[in-house]
């Protein structure tokens, strides 16, 4: 499913980070380790389609992704891959229900609100469709965040440090349901971070240095 | 889901903002299209009452006042002109049509005209009810007239010296109303016309009274062998050196009479010709200094919106670049986040613009319930121009223009850079 070989990148200032040879199978769950600065975010992007120009090989369900142009990669990153990131970002200005309609909507996927509800429902999240997201708890919005990386139903989801701001009954929580909704969408699950409380979670880990 | 949902819901997420860019355009444009729908009713108004007419000859004294009075009917008389000098002119081989004007009186501030049938033809007018008028003290009357001074057919009334209401009544004759006059979209709606043998039985007893006014009494002229009529008006005898009229309309045979008649009728120590066409002009250039400084001022407020826009949506824009990232992430491609902006800048304009023209004809409409003035000119706010459209399209110009800097930061966001950089 996700294959990196010989993968290095150069910030233009600073010296090419290398990373190591990784290949993570279908429906795998992965564990990326590192300190800050190990490059954790950079590898995390880079597999993810949202950083460029690296050097070396990086393939997603056998696509070299710097072979595509910039809108097919969107277009590829829209309806294979999911995001959770640290800070949830979720679009202010807008209702749950219309976050989560925007994932489909940008993947150019046609939009499902059986399976928004769906989603929200596997999640907690049952009767929060129509609230603002700015009127939910920092533990609703991150939930909200997971099911628009699941609801299109993605073959890889990435998540960037989804548990370090958390305490550990929330930590063990996110992880958890994060987990559950990858295996229930038989998506592959990488997560990057320096938490260790997430070593105990998920066996394959790869560790960066 | 689509952009406009999204852009629409960045706009009511900021209402104040929101409110306040649509207000401040709404105005500038709402200045703009009352101006724009005022002059050009104005303008037009002025071209269709004077067409026809290529030369006014009236008592010397202002030229403006002469066709103010004579065409537009809103000035007062320069004077009287003997008839007999009057003919003189209408005789001239040049003129192809001359039609006489007896000024003087009003009912309600709508005038009496004295004149022939030649007049009405001028504005194409037909009637609605009744007939023309025929004999002396008959009127027919304008459109307006029936409608707002209330006249019927067959009502009676007597005139008021002057043109404004609360003059000396001539109470002696009563006018009898013969017919009214489909609306001509014309001075015409708000004229009572008649023949001009009527205005001088009017006056005749008002010159009796006052002394100093020298009128002689009308004679019920009986045409003999040797009667030769006048010209302009058939039951007097030509060359009558009594008779007065207040103008005379003139149209040209040919473009010299444009060229000749001016300086002949000038050259005249009692006489005045004052062209429509070269009055009016100078009318709109005096009035155009205040049209001009308005304009200036709508366009200040336009720039100002333009601006106001161009820095809520940068503002925006820093706010949400977390937005744009994770917009990114999910699969939008960069031309579409660019199209995003431009459609939100192009949104506030086109909705901004559309209430000031609302906001312009609707100002427009009351005027023309409230103030009758701008009745009596003919002037609503239902009418729509062209130009109406090169304001809308204009203002979803400044929109994308004012949207642009902001879309193509919006094109260039780097996510990585942004997701990564908490």
């Amino acid at each position: 499913m996700i294959t990196v070989s010989n993968l290095s990148f150069n910030y233009t200032t600073s010296a090419a980070i290398r990373f190591p040879e990784i290949e993570v199978n279908a429906g795998e769950h992965c564990l990326l380790l590192g300190e800050s600065g190990s490059g954790k975010t950079t590898l995390l992007h880079l597999m993810g389609g949202l950083l460029r120009g690296y050097s070396g090989s990086v393939k997603l369900d056998n696509t070299e992704l710097s072979q595509l142009s910039e809108t097919a990669l969107d277009r590829f990153r829209g309806r294979h891959v999911g995001f959770v990131f640290q800070k949830n970002h979720l679009i202010s200005a807008l209702s749950v229900r219309k976050n989560l309609a925007m994932s489909p909507y940008l993947a150019g996927l046609p939009v499902d609100q059986q399976r928004i509800v769906q989603v929200l429902d596997d999640l907690g999240l049952e009767g929060k469709a129509d609230h603002r997201v700015t009127e939910l708890s920092h533990g609703q919005a991150q939930r909200v965040a997971i099911a628009r990386a699941v609801l299109n139903k993605p073959s890889i989801i990435f998540a960037d440090e989804p548990t370090s701001a958390l305490d550990d009954t929330n930590c063990d929580r996110v992880i958890r349901l994060l987990i559950d909704a990858a295996s229930q969408n038989n998506a592959t699950l990488v997560v990057a971070t320096h938490d260790h409380r997430l070593k105990n979670k998920i066996t394959r880990q790869i560790q960066l240095r | 889901m689509n952009l406009i949902i999204l852009v629409w819901n960045y706009l009511k997420a900021r209402p104040l903002n929101t409110a306040i860019n649509i207000i401040l355009l709404a105005l500038g444009i709402a200045v703009i299209a009352i101006l724009l729908l005022f002059n050009r009713q104005l303008e037009e108004k002025i071209t269709d009452n004077a067409r026809g007419i290529d030369l006014v000859v009236g008592a010397k004294g202002s030229p403006l006042q002469l066709i103010l009075c004579n065409i537009f009917h809103i000035d007062f008389p320069t004077g009287n002109i003997k008839l007999a000098e009057a003919e003189r002119i209408a005789r001239n081989r040049l003129v192809k049509k001359a039609i006489p004007l007896a000024l003087g009186d009003s009912y309600q501030s709508y005038r009496i005209v004295g004149t022939n049938q030649a007049y009405a033809d001028l504005y194409k007018a037909t009637l609605a009810q009744g007939a023309w008028w025929k004999k002396d003290l008959d009127v027919t009357i304008g459109a307006n007239v029936a409608a707002l001074a209330g006249l019927k057919l067959g009502d009676a009334f007597a005139s008021a010296h002057g043109l404004t209401e609360g003059g000396h009544d001539h109470e002696e004759h009563k006018y009898v109303v013969t017919g009214i006059m489909a609306p001509t979209n014309s001075v015409l709606d708000n004229l009572i016309l008649t023949n001009i043998e009527s205005i001088w039985v009017m006056h005749e007893e008002h010159g009796d009274e006052n002394a100093d006014e020298t009128h002689e009494a009308v004679h019920d002229v009986q045409p003999t062998a040797s009667f030769k009529p006048s010209p302009l008006i058939p039951s007097i005898a030509a060359g009558d050196s009594v008779k007065e009229v207040t103008s005379v309309l003139i149209q040209y045979r040919s473009p010299m009479g444009a060229i000749q008649l001016p300086r002949l009728v000038n050259s005249q120590s009692s006489l005045q010709a004052a062209s429509p066409a070269f009055e009016t002009a100078r009318l709109f250039s005096i009035l155009g200094v205040g049209v001009e400084i308005l304009m200036g001022f709508a366009y200040v407020l336009i720039v100002i919106s333009g601006l106001s826009i161009f820095i809520a949506l940068y503002n925006s824009l820093k706010e949400r670049r977390y937005d744009m990232a994770i917009m990114r992430s999910m699969g939008a491609s960069r031309s579409r986040l660019l199209i995003s902006i431009l459609l939100e800048g192009g949104l506030l304009t086109l909705f901004g613009s559309a209430v000031g023209l609302a906001l312009g004809h609707g100002v427009l409409m009351l005027l023309a319930g409230m103030v009758e003035e701008t009745q009596k000119a003919g002037i609503t706010g239902m009418v729509f121009y062209t130009q109406e459209w090169i304001i809308l399209v204009g203002s979803l110009l400044l929109g994308l223009l004012c949207a642009l800097i902001p879309a193509i930061q919006a094109y260039r966001t780097d996510i990585s850079r942004v997701l990564a950089g908490n």
